[in-house]
């Protein structure tokens, strides 16, 4: 299977990505031609008919003949009317949809992927979908007009906000594939990436099975949170290491006071976050756009308690006011959903 | 205005158009065709540098896949604000209002364009548009891209609303010169000039006119209604006020994808005056050249879907526009064949527009050719959107217009100024030029096919090495341009004398002196030849044409 590409494309991992390529190539090796006919031409007339004395004149002013005006007339529509055809083909086969494909809700919001699996599983920015199964698409938007383009899958569809589009493909391999978004969304639009996990059969029903989330057994609530910090995106716009992004760093923000846009402060602790989590637009620090989407609904409790604790390590502060009860707070909710999960 | 008061008072042969008034007045007041054509030369140019620095900077900014130099704002802004003023403000108005301007009415034999104060009134407007565009830069940003496409650009902060008003402004800049060149060309033609002894250029710029004056409405209209969305909140094209964003689109490819062809065929203009003059023979295919611009003037209004293949339109639509869009290649073709066939037992010579024409034939047929990727749906749909577009449009645009719009510049330097440019540093320069704008642009088609998205301020490391091509070949094309605007500038006065027709050319602004005197012609000139015809006329450069 063909697992690196050529020089021109990525390596081909759908079902359609073959007859793409081979149309792709067609239309790469007529152009060669046409471009070595235009540019071989002038170079033998270039050397040839070059001037050599300052008064030579050209040897002939022919300046018309129709057999050649519809050879390269004639010519050229033949070929473009075979490509024509061919793209079209090509292009029906990529729009219609297999009937006995799994579909996948895709919603684009600034600046991530949201994915609603049948069982109604989620996930963001990760696309988790089995192996040689027919995978529909159903899009939409939640704010501007986004673009759900999987190179290696060779599709890309425009995400609108007031109508749904489709798409489709069938992976033909197992592995990691990158998602981008490919119509300009605003400052978070390079990050707005996300990755096709193409897995088996078994993986798949295991996946959904975890609610999309993954086995969290054992884990630490702050490694929940550091997990979550990847998998539910906070990293497109939240940086770990103090630089400034789309929004506030969480390095050392927990335990510290932050000035809000309104110029009041507030102390950054378990509830600001919680709040800031679910409610993003009530308090925006100062220098930042209104521009968090509400994560309400596609966390649970004790997800919100994991970031709640992951933003906390990263924080030098110790000794900070209340902590304690907010800790143990944390570990009531906890003990709590634990018991609503029983 | 003291343009009018010159003929009776300065008979001799040294009075041209550049000495005959001086000080500011004479020239913010000038109703001459060739001073018009100098105003817009420095305001355009100024545009294009501006452009030029913008791009330099993304192309900085892009040696790495994080943030090197600026934030995902500014690097946002740059892209929005180099489109915009490359499209508006420098390549649709540069072949026809400088050249165009500059070299039109006497080709045809006419003293000025048919409307002076029009073609004046059309300068001002420019000059507002940009101004106004350029208050919109300081005063606040503009970081919707150049399509300002909906919702996005109804719904994010910023001076939209002032950018997509200077657009507005320049558009009626761009109908005012179509409208004057259309009526020039019908009623201006000096007696025996008739339609097929006017030359290519001229048949260029009226296909030209024809789309300007028909399609840029259209892009009036949408600029308004966007505006009246974003002001009073009338609904057209936000869904979240019942509007609908693809609706946007259909408008601005309406307009924008026939503005492709008002940037392309003047350019196509100006290479088959070049090629002609530089092979010392007469062209060949005139009426095919000549039809084709026609062809492709009317073709280009019935393409503008193939910019919204994965848009979400009707896949009957994509069908329609595809199969249109392959038909557009076809006169693009035909021309270049008949561009080489010209060379063909020709006496070819290369001065400096030679080499730029020869550039032209070689980027031009690598933009024309990637665009029939584009135009196939299943391929497009890979590659739309990503750095592949971006590397073909360059080609077209920048490998097509704007080589032909050096060329013409170093062609009619001599007969602008009447003082020849450095030929040494004119040929360094063309050089540099083309080797610097294939480095910059080739890398991308490959980083493109291969899924880098357009418009990405980071970007995976994978593309890290075409990037880094991408950026080192910008620094060599912005270096042969730096002593391309050297030479020009130097040799606007201290180049040596030009002859009248320093190329052995047959057109007729090459019979009159350089630079040309105020009225251009001072009897009617009677037209013995057309403009290609070296089989019957002998022309040595630096003579004094037959007619004369």
């Amino acid at each position: 299977m063909d697992t690196t590409g050529t020089f021109w494309m990525p390596p081909g991992s759908s079902t359609v990505a073959g007859d793409v390529d081979a149309l792709f190539y067609f239309i790469f090796w007529a152009s060669v031609f046409f471009f070595l006919v235009v540019v071989g031409v002038s170079a033998y007339f270039i050397i040839k008919y070059r001037r050599r004395a300052e008064d030579e004149e050209a040897k002939s002013h022919i300046d018309y003949n129709l057999k050649l005006e519809i050879v390269w007339t004639v010519i050229p529509i033949i070929l473009v009317v075979i490509v024509f055809i061919w793209g079209f083909q090509t292009y029906m086969k990529m729009q219609i949809v297999p009937r006995d494909a799994i579909e996948v809700k895709v919603t684009g919001r600034q600046w991530m992927w949201l994915f609603d699996y049948p069982n109604g599983s989620t996930s963001v920015n990760e696309l988790v979908v089995p192996v040689d199964r027919p995978i529909k698409l159903l899009m939409s938007s939640e704010d501007v007009i986004h673009s759900f383009y999987v190179p290696q899958f060779r599709i890309k569809q425009d995400v609108l906000p007031n109508r749904y589009t489709v798409s489709w493909f069938e992976a033909n391999r197992t592995g990691n594939f990158d998602l981008y978004c490919a119509e300009f969304c605003g400052k978070g639009h390079s990050e707005m990436l996300g990755t096709v996990r193409v897995v088996s059969q078994e993986r798949y029903t295991a996946f959904l099975e975890t609610g999309g989330l993954g086995d969290q057994e054992g884990m630490s609530l702050m490694e929940i949170g550091k997990r979550l910090y990847r998998e539910r995106a906070c990293n497109t716009c939240h940086s770990v290491d103090g630089s400034p992004n789309v929004g506030p760093t969480f390095q050392d923000a927990y335990g510290h006071e932050v000035t809000l846009s309104d110029g009041s402060t507030v102390m950054v602790d378990a509830n600001y976050i919680r709040e800031s989590i679910l409610n993003p637009k009530a308090k925006v620090v100062q220098g930042y756009e209104p521009v968090m989407p509400t994560f309400q609904g596609l966390l649970s409790e004790r997800q919100v308690d994991g970031l709640v604790a992951y933003i906390q390590s990263l924080s030098e502060v110790e000794d900070m006011e209340g902590d304690t009860t907010e800790t143990q707070v944390a570990e009531q909710d906890t003990a709590q959903t634990q018991e609503d999960t029983e | 205005m003291s343009t009018g008061t010159y003929t009776a008072e300065h008979p001799e042969d040294s009075v041209n158009y550049l000495n005959v008034s001086s000080g500011l007045k004479s020239w913010l007041f000038t109703l001459d065709h060739k001073r018009i054509g100098v105003l817009y030369l420095f305001s355009i140019m100024a545009m294009f540098l501006f452009g030029g620095i913008l791009a330099m900077l993304m192309r900085f900014e892009l040696l790495g896949p994080g943030a090197e130099l600026m934030t995902a704002d500014t690097y946002n802004r740059m892209f929005t604000l180099h489109g915009a003023i490359m499209i508006f403000m420098f390549i649709i108005p540069s072949v026809p209002a400088i050249l165009g301007n500059f070299a039109l009415p006497i080709q045809i034999g006419a003293k000025d364009v048919a409307f002076p104060r029009l073609n004046l009134a059309s300068w001002y407007v420019y000059v507002t548009g940009s101004g106004l565009a350029l208050y919109a830069i300081i005063a606040g940003s503009v970081d919707t891209g150049w399509t300002f496409y909906t919702p996005y650009s109804t719904q994010v902060t910023g001076s939209v609303i002032a950018m997509v008003f200077a657009v507005f402004i320049l558009g009626f800049s761009s109908i005012f010169t179509g409208i004057n060149f259309i009526a020039t060309i019908h009623k201006l033609r000096a007696p025996g000039m008739t339609w097929y002894k006017m030359p290519l250029f001229v048949w260029g710029i009226y296909a030209t006119g024809v789309i300007q004056v028909l399609a840029t409405p259209v892009l009036g209209i949408t600029l308004i209604l966007l505006i009246l969305e974003r002001a009073f909140g009338i609904g057209i094209f936000d869904p979240s006020m019942g509007g609908d964003p693809v609706l946007f689109q259909h408008f601005f490819w309406f307009y924008s994808h026939p503005a492709v062809y008002i940037m392309i065929l003047p350019g196509m203009g100006i290479i088959s005056e070049l090629i002609s003059t530089f092979s010392h023979r007469k062209i060949f295919g005139y009426k095919a050249i000549a039809y084709s611009s026609i062809a492709i003037a009317f073709l280009s209004f019935g393409v503008w879907g193939h910019h919204m293949f994965v848009s979400g339109q009707s896949q009957y639509a994509t069908l329609v526009f595809s199969f249109l869009t392959f038909l557009v290649a076809i006169p693009s073709g035909i021309k270049v064949f008949n561009w080489v066939s010209t060379m063909y037992k020709g006496a070819i010579t290369f001065e400096t527009p030679m080499l730029f024409t020869l550039t032209f034939l070689f980027t031009f047929t690598i933009g024309g050719l990637t665009g029939i990727f584009l135009g196939s749906t299943a391929v497009d749909v890979h590659l739309t959107d990503t750095y592949f577009i971006v590397a073909h449009f360059h080609y077209v645009m920048m490998g097509g217009t704007i080589m032909a719009f050096f060329g013409g510049l170093y062609y009619w330097w001599p007969k602008i100024w009447g003082r020849m440019y450095s030929e040494i540093w004119g040929k360094i320069s063309a050089l540099l030029v083309f080797v610097g704008f294939n480095l910059t642009f080739f890398p991308m088609f490959v980083m493109g096919a291969q899924g880098m998205p357009r418009r990405y301020f980071l970007y995976p490391e994978k593309y890290q090495i075409e990037h880094v091509l991408s950026t080192g070949g910008s620094w060599i094309l912005a270096a042969g341009l730096l002593i391309m605007a050297l030479n020009l500038i130097h040799a606007m006065k201290w180049g040596p004398k030009a002859e009248k027709n320093p190329w052995g050319a047959l057109t007729l602004e090459w019979m009159i002196d350089s630079p040309p005197p105020p009225h251009n012609f001072k009897e009617t000139p009677e037209i013995e030849h057309g403009p290609y015809d070296h089989d019957k006329v002998l022309v040595k450069p630096g003579k004094v044409g037959a007619t004369t």
